[in-house]
């Protein structure tokens, strides 16, 4: 994929939360956003998510500018794939409805063939005989899995993950994090917010690393780690790996 | 099986067994009859029986029947307009919203025998609705749709706002948002109040005596003023309250559990 942002601005109150942050990178399949809790990247992937409308700036996501008229904006919507922290799935729907109602409704795939995507999807990420479940039924690493399969189901231009295992426990971590390299190792473009440093190691094809509103650093991820160059990358890598 | 398991229940799932509903529920029963029985030898008050329910039971059955009528005409008509006001109290044009806010906390914060006086005499006369019985559902439904409209719009808000944004991710319009996302859930949080509301609604409606709509209560008082039994004649009024109303909540603990998914 390919993302151009420049001067882009997003002020909550009288709070700058993303500062004049500018982005240019090309054929980068894994994007991994990095950076100390409120320093804008959750901020960043929302409104490349189209949920969130910056002040100013311009974004531009595979040669097409990003328009920020509502109306635009959800058809931009329904062209990418989204994945929360938490409580992704819709409780009243099983795990199967919950990947085919969106098929079905918002982009008009037939209810056999929508049935379909979601058996073979369900199957791939180890969810086959779950299908018939409630969310309240899985377990928290399931119910992501389930989030997950339901952002490819839509055959997106690219997947968003904010945080996806940060509500999860250890043990329930890594069947996410196992998920969403299976996407990498197939070359689904997709964009990951994470706190997990070990797996934004493995899955990055590149890196960023944003700290009080802009892109404090940026590159491949095997140097970005090993040879971090600003202070501010220093002292997070420092923190985070300390324990 | 132990004594004990009779009367105490195992811990808070209260997955009781039916031998020990009968025994408590029977149980109930008993002391409440011999608690009624004590009052009443006390009362020196000489029972008519059933006899006068038998010698009027068309009056009494006509009422029950007007009040089912009443009831079911109001239910329908406070769903539309709680759901009305609901919406209103969501829009983001002020003029609707704080008309609907207003308008809520005014049924809510008056008793409904003013609104019944005021919605008869003066709303009524005004619009040229003489129907005593049209005048009267609409009453009760407007009395209740506040209430209905408080319930829905909480339902509405205690839906997690990542569900929301889960549903705008996916690129869902507004109108699907709310058909396929936030409705489903609403109901299954609404069902346990808006039975409370629709049981007190039907007792409600018993006031509508006062502006001689020829409802249950009505008949039962002028059946009285003939036969000065007060008690066979009130008690004939709770029994066939308790017959309407019973069953709401009944059917609502099925409904509820229905929408229960898996949890």
């Amino acid at each position: 994929m390919e993302i151009n942002i420049s001067n882009l601005k997003k002020i909550y109150g009288d709070q700058i939360v993303l500062n004049n942050l500018e982005l240019d990178i090309k054929g980068v399949h894994s994007l991994v956003i990095i950076g100390p809790s409120g320093g804008g990247k959750s901020t960043l992937l929302r409104i490349l998510a189209g949920l969130e409308i910056p002040e100013e700036g311009n974004i531009i996501i595979n040669n097409r500018p990003l328009s920020f008229k509502e109306a635009d904006l959800h058809n931009y919507r329904k062209t990418i794939g989204m994945v929360f922290q938490a409580f992704n799935l819709f409780p009243h729907l099983s795990a199967m409805n919950n990947i085919t109602l969106p098929l079905e409704k918002v982009h008009k795939i037939k209810k056999a063939e929508a049935n379909l995507r979601a058996k073979t999807l369900l199957n791939r990420f180890q969810l086959g005989e779950h299908g018939h479940k409630y969310p309240s039924q899985l377990s928290g690493g399931q119910q992501q899995r389930v989030a997950i399969a339901r952002a490819v189901a839509l055959d997106s231009q690219f997947l968003l993950l904010d945080e996806p295992t940060s509500a999860l426990d250890p043990a329930l971590t890594s069947e996410v994090l196992d998920s969403i390299l299976e996407l990498k190792k197939e070359k689904k473009d997709l964009i990951l917010v994470t706190h997990e440093m070990g797996f934004a190691k493995n899955v990055a094809d590149y890196i960023l690393f944003i700290d009080g509103g802009r892109v404090v650093e940026a590159g491949e991820a095997a140097s970005l780690f090993s040879n971090p160059q600003t202070l501010e990358l220093k002292n997070f890598l420092g923190k985070t790996l300390k324990y | 099986m132990k004594i004990k398991d009779l009367f105490y229940a195992k811990d808070d799932t209260f997955n009781i067994t039916l031998s020990a509903k009968i025994v408590n529920t029977t149980l109930i029963f008993i002391i409440a009859i011999i608690f009624w029985n004590y009052a009443f030898s006390r009362l020196n008050y000489e029972s008519q029986g059933l006899s006068v329910f038998l010698e009027f039971k068309y009056k009494f059955i006509f009422g029950f029947f007007i009040t089912i009528m009443i009831s079911i005409f109001s239910l329908i008509c406070s769903l539309i307009i709680g759901s009305l006001l609901a919406m209103g109290q969501k829009s983001n044009f002020l003029p609707l919203h704080y008309f609907t806010k207003i308008f809520i906390e005014m049924i809510r914060g008056t008793p409904l025998i003013v609104q019944i006086y005021l919605f008869f005499y003066v709303v009524g006369t005004a619009l040229d609705i003489n129907n005593r019985y049209v005048m009267g559902v609409l009453i009760m439904a407007t009395f209740s749709g506040a209430y209905v409209a408080e319930i829905i719009r909480g339902g509405i808000d205690s839906i997690d706002k990542t569900q929301i944004e889960s549903a705008k991710a996916l690129g869902f319009t507004n109108f699907q948002k709310y058909r396929y996302v936030i409705l489903p859930q609403v109901i299954k949080r609404v069902m346990p109040p808006l039975a409370g509301q629709f049981a007190s609604l039907i007792k409600d409606s018993s006031l509508l005596s006062i502006i001689a709509v020829n409802e249950f209560t009505k008949n039962v008082q002028e059946v009285d003023s003939i036969t000065f039994t007060p008690i066979e004649n009130y008690a004939v009024l709770a029994v066939g309250y308790i017959l309407l109303t019973y069953p709401i909540s009944h059917l609502s603990k099925k409904l509820e559990k229905r929408f229960s998914y898996g949890d």
